[in-house]
């Protein structure tokens, strides 16, 4: 039982580092059907940073965090004005293309400044032991979960309430005819991209807290295209239950049958679920009138 | 028309799509303040490529405004993004009612509201829309992909007020309703007209009706305007009466094998 529980919580908070970085997945894809390979490395990037900032610079890791969130936004809406603003009204093919460019480039620029060796993170999330009846957990899985969960309701809360949130989802729904009520396009993707890097700095911040530095961490990025497609491309809840199920996955699997056999079944359901849910869990259906 | 400036001005047009398919050939309009203006013509004359030319959103479609002016307020607007023209006080409402489907009826309005400065306002102005359409009071929390065809018509047209609009653009406001609903929205477009003052240019293919709500009415053909008037001057035209109302010249429907090969030529034709 006990393991059982330690396993829920090591699942669970890896699933909401899925669940963040499918987040910047979904909000670039819902906005613009722009698939963005480069999530994965744009996690890098902001665990990097928060690094910089906190382990080199020697700032209070309140201060680096902050700063980290907001040098990822500025990041996003560089990239998006630089490097995809030039290809809007293109086939959306090349802009993917592009960012799978930009997947190189990000680590590329990662390795040039911090080297390709793994370092320490200066954990500032407290580690100790925290018993939970007869379990044993780190203190850090569970407060990465109760982090990212925060961080998840309070974009789902921008979305469903905020005046560019409700013009990000119009855009998703009709690019014309949000066009036709002022919405600016530019605005609202450069912001997409912003809020994606973001919600990825913070998952690499966790991230690192939890494993350290190195440029393995943008493998998370492909580990998180079950996520999103499990949980539906454009779906935000589907992000987040989707990581969760995904997380959880991983850590039953590789606790009770074997380690390996975990990067694997994430997959297998993946397939299976799509067997027969072809949108994914929870993907937008195409709304029919008769 | 009389000495007052227009609101709207559409100055000798010239509009290319793509590049090279001409689609507006040197129309003019004016629009002043407070009427309902009818733009009628047949399938492909080039209404809604105006419409879209005042608004701005050709660009996305690879349409440009290659020669001519559009001023609005006295000010050149044919330069400007589609988001700018809004801020002005110009609101297109396309054809298809195009509402955001996965959005509720009121995250719709609210979509609307988007270029509205004075926030605190807008719970307000939602009341207004709903006093005109009380319908989509009740429906205010379902998804707007499921309303029927009408209640997404006067939610497209309920959208387009909260952003407070000086000139309205209605591009077939009737187009695939039933007629008991057509002639609810047409007596919503009034009244909108009356109580807020909002200027109306009005797209339709059924002339009868537009011409009935209409201050003033243009028709187009191939991309130009070949006839405008009043109401009245409009439907006592012959012409008018023979290929717009469908009446003959003793007013009455015309059968289909006389339609089928009509002696009557269009005079504007030259």
């Amino acid at each position: 039982m006990d393991r059982f529980l330690q396993l829920t919580i090591t699942g669970l908070s890896n699933g909401m580092i899925y669940a963040l970085v499918a987040l910047g997945f979904v909000i670039i894809y819902k906005s613009s059907d722009v698939i963005n390979f480069a999530q994965g490395d744009l996690l890098l990037f902001g665990a990097y940073l928060a690094f910089a900032f906190v382990a080199q610079f020697g700032l209070h890791w309140t201060l680096g965090v902050v700063l980290t969130l907001v040098a990822a936004v500025v990041a996003g809406v560089i990239i998006e004005s630089i490097v995809l603003r030039p290809l809007i009204g293109e086939p959306v093919i090349s802009m993917i293309m592009v960012t799978i460019g930009l997947s190189s480039v990000l680590r590329a620029i990662v390795n040039a400044i911090w080297g390709p060796r793994p370092q320490s993170f200066p954990a500032f999330i407290p580690t100790q032991d925290v018993y939970i009846g007869p379990a044993v957990v780190g203190a850090d899985r569970l407060i990465a979960i109760g982090i990212a969960l925060a961080f998840l309701v309070a974009f789902t809360l921008f979305f469903r309430f905020t005046r560019e949130g409700i013009a990000m989802r119009a855009i998703a729904d009709d690019q014309q005819a949000a066009l036709s009520m002022g919405i600016s396009i530019k605005r609202i993707f450069a912001l997409a991209w912003g809020i994606a890097a973001a919600a990825a700095a913070v998952g690499g911040i966790i991230l690192a807290n939890i494993v350290g530095v190195s440029g393995d961490i943008s493998v998370l990025g492909l580990r998180v295209f079950p996520v999103v497609i499990l949980g539906g491309l454009d779906s935000i809840p589907g992000a987040i239950i989707g990581g969760a199920i995904i997380g959880l996955l991983e850590a039953y699997t590789g606790g009770y049958i074997g380690q390996g056999l975990n990067l694997i079944v994430p997959f297998v359901v993946l397939v299976l679920v799509l067997m027969v849910r072809p949108y994914g869990l929870f993907g937008k259906e195409i709304i029919e009138r008769v | 028309m009389n000495a007052q400036a227009p609101l709207l001005a559409v100055n000798n047009i010239e509009v290319i799509y793509n590049e090279v398919i001409l689609v507006l050939k040197g129309l003019s309009l004016e629009v002043q303040a407070g009427q309902i203006v009818a733009l009628l013509g047949a399938n492909g004359a080039g209404k809604t490529t105006t419409l879209k030319a005042i608004s701005g959103l050709l660009k996305p479609e690879d349409g440009k405004v290659t020669d001519g002016s559009i001023e609005f307020m006295g000010e050149p607007i044919h330069r400007l993004d589609a988001e700018e023209i809004v801020r002005r006080g110009i609101f297109q409402v396309m054809e298809g009612r195009r509402v955001f489907e996965h959005l509720s009826v009121e995250e719709n309005l609210l979509a609307g509201a988007y270029t509205r400065r004075d926030r605190h306002a807008i719970p307000q102005d939602i009341e207004r829309v709903y006093t005109y359409f009380p319908r989509l009071k009740e429906l205010r929390r379902r998804r707007a992909g499921y309303l029927s065809g009408g209640e997404q018509q006067m939610l497209a047209i309920g959208r387009a007020l909260m952003a407070r609009p000086r000139l309205m653009l209605l591009d077939e406001p009737s187009l695939g309703l039933a007629p008991l609903l057509v002639k609810e929205i047409f007596d919503i477009i009034r009244r909108i007209n009356a109580q807020e003052g909002t200027t109306v240019l009005l797209v339709e293919q059924n002339a009868r009706l537009a011409l009935r709500v209409a201050d003033y009415g243009y028709i187009m053909e191939n991309g130009r305007i070949v006839l405008e008037g009043t109401p009245e001057v409009l439907q006592d035209n012959p012409d008018v009466k023979e290929f717009y109302l469908g009446l003959t010249e003793v007013g009455k429907r015309k059968s289909y094998r006389e339609v089928k090969h009509y002696k009557r030529r269009k005079r504007w034709l030259s």
